[in-house]
C-alpha cells in the first residue's frame, strides 16, 4: 500500500473486515459450479477407480487392483506411450519450429502481409480439433493429396493410406498436432522477440555474431517465459489428445494410435468397465501433472 | 535493426512455404467439396464444374440449422453465467483480499490441468443422477465448472493489477461494496471480460469430448460433436463430408476474421495466463 494516510488506512482496513463476509459471497456461485462439476466428479472418479462395476448392476469393491492393471495391461501401457510419442510432434516440433519462424521473419515490417500471415498461422487454432481430424484424414487417404504429391515427384512408391497403415499411423496424427499447433507457438514467439530489448541484437551483430550465436545467446533466454508456457500447454495438449485421433483412427490400426482419452472412453463406454476407466482417469491426471509441474518449478526458478 | 537482404528473402520464402502448408488441408477440403457428389476423387484437384449444389445438400442432410442452434444455445449458456461467476470470484480474490483467498486461489489452481478426460466417466454418471442426461444442459453446467478455475484465475489477475488506491478511496467515500463493483470495478474489467468471452466462446462452440459423450443425438451437441455425425452420415461420399466439415468451420473463421485482433490477443493472453 503506497498511501501514507493513517487514518485514511485504518479505515480501509476496517471496511475489508466487515467486507470478509460479502467477500466470501462473491466467490460462492464460482465455487458451486467448481465443485459440483470439477471437485465432486473427481472424487467419484477415485471412489469409482477403487471398484468393478459395469454402470449398472452391484459394484464390487476390488483395492487397488483396476491402478495394477493400468500399470500391467500392455494395451493401457501401450497407449501411455503413444501419448509420450504425440509430445515430440505436439511440443518438440511446433516449439522448435516457432521459435526457428519467429527468429526469420521477426524481421517482418508491420503491414497487410505480416497481418494476413498472422490470420492464416492461426487458422488451426480457431477450427474445431474434429474439424482438423477430418481434413487431415482426407489429406492421407489412399486417393488424397499426400500421395498425390508422392506420385508425382516419382516417389508413388512410398504411397499408402497413411492412417491406416501400422507404421505410420502415430506420425501422421501426431504432424495434425504440430500443424495445429505451430502457428499459436510461432505468433506468440514473435510478440515475445518484439519486447526484447533490440539494442541487444544490434549489439551482437556489430560485434559480427552468427546468426546461431545470435539465436543461443539473446533470442532463446529472452524467449525462456513464452518456451515454459508453450511446453506447458502443448503437453498437456499431447496427453489428453482425444478429438483428432477419434476423428482420424479411433485408435487403431489395431492400437497403433491408441491413447489415453480413447482408451477411457472405450474401456468405460464401450466396455463398460466404470472402476478401470475412472482408475486410468486418475492415472492421467497425476501423469499430466508430474509432466507440467517440474516445468513450472524449472520456470519459475530461472525468472527470479 | 540490423538485417541482411539474404536473411530478408529467407525470412520471406519460409514464412510462404508454412503459410502454404498451413492452408492447403483446408484448400484441399474445399476441392474435394466440389468435386461430383457420387465420385471418389484424387487428391488436389479443381474440377471445371464445382459442384456448389453439394453444400445445398449437405446443408440440408446434415440439419445444420439444428445443429447451430443447439450450439448458440449451449454458448449463450456457458459464457455468460462463466463470465458473472468468474468476475464475482475474481474481484473477491485479487481485489478484496479475503481471509483464506490464497488458500481458495491454489483450490481453483488444482482444477487447471486436469484434463477432461480424467472426469468424464464420473460426470457421466452425476449427469445421469441428476436427470439431464442427452439434453443440451448435460454440457452446458459441467463446461461451467470445468471452465471456471481458468476464468476465476483469469479474472482474478485482472483485479490485482487494478491499484487498490482506487478501491481504498471509493470505500472511504462510502461506496457500498456493491456499488464500487458495479461502477468502478465492472467498467475497468471491460477488455479483460472481452477476451474472456472470446476464449470462452471458442472453446464452447469447439467443444467434441463432452457432447460425444453425454448426449446420444449428434443434433443435440455443439456443431464440433456433430462431425462424428457427418463422418458416419457420409463414410460414402467425401465430397458431401468435406462440404459438411466446410460449411461447420465457416462460421468460426468468419467471426475469426472480423474480430481478429481481439481474438489473437485472447488467445496469446489466454495462453500465458493458463
Amino acid at each position: 500500500m503506497k498511501s501514507s494516510i493513517a487514518p485514511r488506512r485504518a479505515a480501509a482496513k476496517a471496511a475489508a473486515r466487515r467486507g470478509t463476509l460479502s467477500g466470501w459471497a462473491f466467490s460462492v456461485p464460482a465455487l458451486v459450479f467448481y465443485a459440483a462439476f470439477v471437485i465432486y466428479p473427481l472424487i467419484l472418479g477415485i471412489q469409482y477407480s477403487f471398484y468393478k462395476w459395469n454402470g449398472v448392476g452391484p459394484s464390487e469393491f476390488v483395492g487397488l487392483k483396476n491402478y495394477i492393471r493400468v500399470f500391467t495391461d500392455s494395451t493401457l501401457l501401450g497407449s501411455i506411450g503413444n501419448a509420450f510419442v504425440l509430445i515430440a510432434f505436439f511440443t518438440l516440433i511446433p516449439v522448435t519450429a516457432g521459435l526457428v519462424l519467429a527468429t526469420l521473419i521477426r524481421s517482418m515490417r508491420p503491414g497487410p502481409f505480416s497481418s494476413l500471415s498472422q490470420t492464416i498461422l492461426f487458422l488451426p487454432q480457431i477450427i474445431p480439433l474434429a474439424a482438423a481430424g477430418i481434413a487431415w484424414s482426407w489429406m492421407y487417404a489412399q486417393t488424397g493429396a499426400i500421395n498425390q504429391v508422392l506420385n508425382a515427384i516419382g516417389l508413388g512408391a512410398l504411397a499408402r493410406p497413411w492412417l491406416g497403415d501400422f507404421q505410420t499411423a502415430l506420425p501422421a496424427v501426431g504432424l495434425i498436432g504440430s500443424w495445429v499447433l505451430t502457428g499459436l507457438c510461432t505468433v506468440l514467439f514473435l510478440t515475445g522477440i518484439g519486447k526484447i530489448d533490440q539494442s541487444l541484437y544490434e549489439a551482437v551483430r556489430l560485434d559480427g555474431a552468427s546468426w546461431w550465436r545470435e539465436f543461443i545467446t539473446i533470442t532463446i533466454p529472452g524467449l525462456r517465459q513464452e518456451i515454459a508456457v508453450l511446453v506447458t500447454i502443448t503437453i498437456i495438449a499431447a496427453l489428453s489428445s482425444f478429438d483428432i485421433i477419434y476423428t482420424t483412427t479411433l485408435g487403431g490400426p489395431g492400437r497403433s494410435t491408441l491413447v489415453p482419452g480413447i482408451s477411457i472412453y472405450r474401456i468405460g463406454f464401450t466396455q463398460s468397465n466404470v472402476g478401470l476407466a475412472s482408475a486410468f482417469g486418475i492415472v492421467l491426471m497425476i501423469l499430466v501433472l508430474a509432466c507440467v509441474l517440474p516445468i513450472q518449478r524449472l520456470a519459475r526458478a530461472s525468472s527470479k | 535493426m540490423i538485417v541482411n537482404k539474404t536473411e530478408l528473402i529467407l525470412g520471406r520464402v519460409i514464412l510462404i512455404v508454412v503459410l502454404v502448408l498451413t492452408i492447403i488441408p483446408l484448400v484441399n477440403m474445399l476441392s474435394a467439396a466440389l468435386q461430383p457428389a457420387d465420385t471418389n476423387p484424387t487428391g488436389l484437384t479443381f474440377t471445371g464444374d464445382p459442384q456448389w449444389i453439394n453444400f445445398v445438400t449437405a446443408f440440408e442432410k446434415g440439419n445444420v440449422w439444428r445443429l447451430m442452434g443447439s450450439s448458440l444455445f449451449i454458448v449463450v449458456f456457458v459464457v455468460p453465467v462463466s463470465l458473472v461467476c468468474a468476475t464475482l470470484a475474481g474481484y473477491a480474490l485479487g481485489n478484496l483480499r479475503i481471509p483464506g483467498a490464497r488458500f481458495l486461489f491454489i483450490f481453483f489452481i488444482l482444477g487447471l490441468t486436469i484434463p477432461f478426460e480424467a472426469l468424464i466417466i464420473p460426470l457421466y454418471y452425476e449427469v445421469q443422477g441428476l436427470g439431464i442426461l442427452n439434453t443440451q444442459w448435460a454440457v452446458i453446467f459441467p463446461l461451467i465448472g470445468l471452465y471456471m478455475p481458468f476464468s476465476v484465475i483469469w479474472m482474478r489477475a485482472h483485479f490485482l493489477g487494478v491499484p487498490s488506491e482506487l478501491s481504498e478511496a471509493a470505500r472511504v467515500d462510502g461506496a457500498s461494496r456493491w456499488q464500487e463493483f458495479r461502477s468502478i470495478q465492472l467498467p475497468l474489467a471491460r477488455p479483460a471480460l472481452s477476451a474472456l468471452a472470446i476464449l470462452l466462446f471458442l472453446w464452447t462452440w469447439n467443444q467434441f469430448l463432452l457432447p460425444v459423450v453425454l448426449i446420444a443425438d449428434p443434433l443435440n451437441r455443439t456443431v464440433a460433436g456433430a462431425l462424428t455425425f457427418f463422418q458416419g452420415q457420409y463414410s460414402s461420399s467425401i465430397p458431401l463430408l468435406n462440404a459438411g466439415a466446410l460449411i461447420i468451420i465457416v462460421p468460426t473463421i468468419l467471426v475469426f476474421v472480423i474480430f481478429q485482433r481481439q481474438f489473437i490477443q485472447a488467445l496469446l493472453q489466454g495462453a500465458v495466463k493458463g
